[in-house]
């Protein structure tokens, strides 16, 4: 870490492929970018949150984003790195309630806010209801997936609550109802490799009766 | 992703002055594009400035019957608000057809209009791009073109904006408040915000380095009927191949704008003349000019056969 060029071969190698390192060589940044890039020492920055009811105060280079503040600094495992660049959902937490990739958010920026995640819904020997559907109509298969699926979840029939409207709302001044068109909808940002959708679909259909 | 400081500004002027003091420095709200392609090093601003503390997060009725949002309405609140519903349709339905749930709250009324494109050759860095590194080519042109403009590309770039917020506010005759590092404040017409790429593809916007969108205003709603019809590779989560975005008034008269076809928000005053002649007359002036590749070249019948869709669909 100590030679500025392995440290950004390293990482470049690492996270990019061959090809991004040959890029390098032909320098596609601009001036400030590379005066950012001499500067080799992480830069710090103290942020303060509670995670799953439990204040955390955190120093953090700042190019944490809150997911691996929550993975890799505090061990909360739950929420799941999947593609890192907000396609997958894998990571999704609920910030003041509301549903987010935590990939795509940086820790710093979260002073003082309330983050939940799968953790903070339930454990093995409290499920939340939203858990419980997902095991009774078996919402998964490898379960990579399933924390972000079950976080977006819980949040979309909020959304749904709140009168948030969506893409499949036929009508944007009656209220949204859970159906199956809205859900699959609403659940888009949640890709799931195993194709368990449509026990997904049902698991949410069950819950959003309950609350009915 | 490059190291970068980072601080929490407390007023629009503090913000805007802090960006003039550091070179390369970048606002961040929601952050859903700006991180993404810091992740992947095309972006690599040595200073962030997070704006999310300014409390530009309402929206408000202007004295003239509009609507003034705040530059930090995130998506979701903007297209879930009563007034947006019931007066600007439109504007609601292109937001609720972009991107996901998740992103949504996080995605800002400015930071949606600042997306920067998908190219995919845009996002490759071991790929020439004239956005990304001036001067070093295009690998659109010639390459796999399937996503990219048909009208208003150049020799040097023929990226689309992939915003369908910013169709809608085209169409609504939206306007862009900002505020200067120097504290000067200016409203830039919508029309005039997004710019062709000419040879500076790079250069995207009006805004100058350093200026801060706070707000987009509203004129006072036209009603009409209000659709945004959105043609992609899937039903949900995915960027327009072609969308059309629609008012049509009683009469047939109304206005269009187009997404997915050139660099910014396509709208031609002069062709909506031809609304109530059609589909095919109202896009064959919003497409003269045209000059597709091989590989999109699909797109021109696809926005006269959305378009007719859309017309036909609001006609009811």
């Amino acid at each position: 870490m100590q030679n500025p060029g392995d440290l950004e071969l390293t990482r470049r190698g690492v996270l990019m492929g061959s090809a991004a390192a040959v890029a390098l060589t032909t320098g596609p940044f601009t001036e400030p970018a590379h005066a950012a890039a001499k500067r080799q020492e992480p830069i710090l920055s103290t942020v303060s949150f509670t995670v799953n009811g439990k204040p955390r105060r955190l120093e953090l280079d700042t190019r944490t984003t809150l997911l691996d503040a929550l993975r890799d600094h505090l061990h909360v495992t739950g929420p799941k790195k999947g593609c890192d660049h907000g396609q997958c959902g894998a990571c999704t937490v609920l910030v003041a309630g509301r549903r987010i990739n935590a990939c795509l958010t940086l820790a710093v920026m979260h002073e003082g806010d309330s983050v939940t995640t799968i953790e903070g819904l339930g454990l093995p020997d409290g499920l939340h209801p939203m858990q419980a559907a997902f095991v009774k109509h078996d919402g998964y298969q490898c379960g990579y997936c399933t924390p972000g699926q079950i976080c977006s979840a819980v949040a979309v029939l909020d959304e749904i609550k709140a009168g948030i409207p969506s893409h499949a709302s036929t009508d944007l001044t009656t209220p949204p109802q859970a159906t199956a068109a809205e859900l699959r909808e609403r659940m888009s940002g949640n890709i799931c490799r195993c194709g368990a959708y449509s026990n997904i679909v049902d698991a949410i259909t069950e819950v959003a009766g309950r609350q009915a | 992703m490059r190291p970068f400081t980072y601080e929490r500004a407390r007023s629009p002027a503090e913000a805007a002055a802090a960006a003039a003091r550091s070179q390369g420095a970048k606002f961040i709200a929601g952050g859903t594009n700006l991180l993404d392609l810091m992740k992947l090093e095309i972006e690599a601003p040595p200073h962030l400035i997070d704006v999310n503390g300014l409390a530009l997060d309402t929206i408000e009725a202007t004295p003239d019957g509009g609507l003034r949002i705040g530059a930090l309405v995130r998506n979701t609140d903007l297209a879930a608000d009563g007034r947006v519903r019931r007066d600007y349709g439109l504007l609601s339905r292109a937001l609720l057809a972009g991107a996901s749930g998740q992103l949504r709250n996080k995605a800002t009324t400015a930071g949606n209009l600042l997306q920067r494109t998908r190219c995919p050759y845009f996002y490759d860095t071991a790929q020439p791009c004239n956005k990304r590194q001036p001067g070093s080519g295009c690998g659109a042109i010639g390459g796999f073109s399937r996503q990219h403009a048909v009208v208003g590309g150049s020799e040097a770039c023929i990226a689309t904006h992939p915003s369908d917020m910013a169709v809608a506010m085209r169409a609504l005759d939206a306007t862009v408040e900002t505020v200067k590092p120097d504290g000067a404040t200016r409203s830039i017409p919508i029309a005039d915000f997004h710019r062709l790429p000419g040879d500076t593809p790079h250069i995207e916007t009006a805004l100058a380095p350093g200026e801060l969108i706070v707000a987009v205003t509203l004129p006072k709603p036209v009603g009409g009927v209000q659709l945004y019809r959105k043609v992609r590779d899937r039903a949900s989560y995915a960027f327009a191949l072609v969308s059309v975005g629609a008012i049509v008034q009683p009469d047939g008269s109304g206005r269009v704008a187009l997404g997915g076809v050139a660099h910014k928000p396509w709208r031609i005053e002069a062709a909506e003349a031809e609304m109530p002649r059609g589909a095919k007359a109202v896009a064959a002036q919003l497409l003269a000019g045209a000059n597709p590749t091989p590989a999109n070249a699909f797109k021109l019948p696809l926005v006269e056969r959305t378009l007719g869709a859309v017309l036909a669909e609001a006609k009811g």
